[in-house]
């Protein structure tokens, strides 16, 4: 079952056609990985799903629910919520508050919201930080914030962009294996990610977007054999030494 | 944090036992005034981040239209208090839903309160009906029906009450989900819409509440001073005033305003005791502790105390 159906999605940024008439479904239990080269259009494609940017054409279903258009807090009440690529901490406020603006959502008493904060950062490994502020966090630990902030929503399908960029090996294996439990605890998963290694071990589906448009889809293995993304992703290869 | 309050409290409420100057008693008055000012400011400033430079719009309508409301239509000055800080309060809604709505922030928002607090005072200025150049003058009548004391006092008494009051409702506003939703627009809006919350609606609250409590100090100031004119009422000093309080104390923290307050009081005094009472003299000593704060204690005099984690007592 599809929980997430993009259709014909076109956005246009002046001259630059950003994305163009792209479609991709991210199914029920599963994690869905949106790869494609530097400026293909991945963020803006997440944040017209997100509410963020209006779309210029297409539209986005969530849970059968045509959400096209609707503001992003909204659709984060829906069940829907996304990261950022470029971290976006509460820098003054401490992990605990920061996840518990996340808690809020669902839980309006402080002293609850607290408590479901110090569960999730439990969750993703974040629990000896909680009374850090935000902005002492490195990379690694503002990656997780972000991702902890968003997993306090409880929502059904969440959007991680680039939560492993710029991240060492051994945390990248840490995070995958955090996504992985969110994933097996029912929450359907769509990520961008560069960090290759990470989408082929993670993702049940993938999709590939170059120049604004979609021009793969399939498992891990087909993905990495198709001409095209090889293309792509490394340019085409000459015929005639 | 609590404790803190009750000693705060003891001490304002045994004060004018050991005051025996009308003047220090004037003083005090006057802080207490500054503070509760200083907190509406800090609502909107200090949690949510938006920065108002023309709160005076909030505490001249809360002046005026008590003023007028007395004087005019002679109506009782409880009645009178009433509607005029629901009128603070709409002005607040009217000028967050306005600002807002076409995603005003920073500076621009702080350019959009300012010219509103202009264009109200050129309007009082130029009305009649508001007492134009010569401003509004309410008859004394001392009782507690008319809500003036003989005896200074009272009025000392009135104002640690809206004081007690008004910093009640920021220490409950921090501990609650709407201050949490305040602190995640102030600190990244954009993180904070993704996480739910409608920031439109979390800042129309905030300058709507603002608003409220800054006309409560222009409801005390009327029946304080029985006079206001535009220059007073909507003129940018109050607007200054009610920013330098919660900046010098510590902004977004709930006793912030009122130490700021007791400080920029203090501050005054001592320059026209050594300086003399040049007008503007005071302005300018606060001028340099304004840059002084700034560069040494970003987050104010509080930021001297370390800062427990919030929320979690």
């Amino acid at each position: 079952m599809a929980v997430l159906e993009v259709s014909n999605i076109s956005k246009r940024f002046g001259g630059l056609l950003a994305v163009s008439e792209a479609s991709l479904e991210a199914q029920a239990g599963r994690i869905t990985a949106l790869i494609g080269p530097n400026g293909a259009g991945k963020t803006t494609l997440f944040a017209i799903i997100a509410g963020f940017l209006p779309a210029d054409a297409g539209s986005v279903r969530f849970d059968g629910r045509e959400i096209t258009g609707m503001a992003p807090h909204r659709i984060c009440g829906l069940g829907l919520v996304r990261t950022f690529q470029i971290v976006q901490p509460f820098g003054a406020l401490s992990v605990r508050e920061n996840i518990a603006v996340g808690a809020h959502l669902h839980q309006r008493a402080r002293g609850r919201a607290l408590e479901a904060a110090e569960k999730v950062a439990r969750q993703v490994g974040m629990e000896a930080q909680l009374d850090k502020p935000a902005q002492g966090l490195t990379i690694a630990g503002r990656k997780r914030l972000e991702l902890a902030r968003a997993l306090a929503t409880q929502p059904r399908l969440l959007l991680l962009d680039e939560v492993m960029a710029g991240l060492t090996p051994t945390e990248v294996n840490e995070i995958v294996a955090v996504i992985k439990s969110i994933r097996d605890a029912g929450v359907t998963v769509l990520l961008i990610e560069h960090v290759m290694q990470a989408v082929m071990s993670l993702s049940d589906d993938i999709y590939v977007l170059n120049q604004g448009r979609i021009i793969a889809h399939g498992g891990p293995r087909d993905i990495a054999a198709d001409p095209q993304v090889v293309e792509a992703y490394l340019g085409r290869r000459k015929v005639h030494a | 944090m609590k404790k803190i309050f009750l000693i705060i409290c003891i001490f304002f409420l045994v004060l004018p036992l050991f005051i025996t100057s009308r003047f220090w008693l004037g003083f005090w008055t006057t802080t207490l005034f500054f503070a509760l000012l200083g907190q509406s400011w800090n609502i909107l400033g200090g949690y949510g981040g938006q920065v108002s430079f023309g709160h005076a719009v909030f505490f001249g309508t809360g002046a005026y239209v008590s003023a007028v409301l007395q004087v005019r239509f002679g109506l009782d000055a409880w009645t009178s208090a009433a509607i005029a800080v629901a009128a603070g309060a709409l002005v607040g809604a009217f000028i967050g839903a306005l600002s807002f709505r076409y995603g005003l922030r920073g500076s621009y928002f702080a350019l959009v309160t300012l010219a509103f607090a202009e264009v109200f005072r050129v309007l009082v200025n130029a009305w009649d009906f508001t007492g134009s150049g010569f401003g509004m003058l309410v008859p004394m009548k001392p009782g507690a029906a008319s809500l003036q004391f003989a005896d200074r006092t009272w009025f000392y008494y009135a104002i640690l009450l809206l004081v007690v009051l008004a910093y009640a409702i920021t220490w409950r506003v921090e501990r609650s989900r709407f201050g949490a939703y305040l602190l995640a627009i102030r600190e990244n809006e954009d993180a904070a819409r993704a996480l739910g919350i409608n920031a439109f609606r979390i800042k129309l609250a905030a300058i709507t509440l603002s608003g409220a409590m800054a006309a409560v100090a222009g409801v005390f100031y009327i029946q304080y001073y029985l006079f206001v004119d535009s220059h007073v009422g909507y003129g940018p000093a109050m607007s200054v005033n009610a920013l330098l309080a919660p900046l010098i104390g510590g902004a977004g923290t709930v006793l912030g305003p009122l130490i700021g307050a007791i400080a920029l009081g203090s501050l005054a005094e001592l320059t026209s005791a050594l300086l003399g009472k040049q007008p503007g003299v005071n302005l300018l000593a606060y001028g340099v502790l304004l840059l002084v704060i700034l560069r040494f204690l970003p987050n104010g005099l509080m930021g001297l105390l370390k800062r427990a984690p919030r929320g979690s007592s």
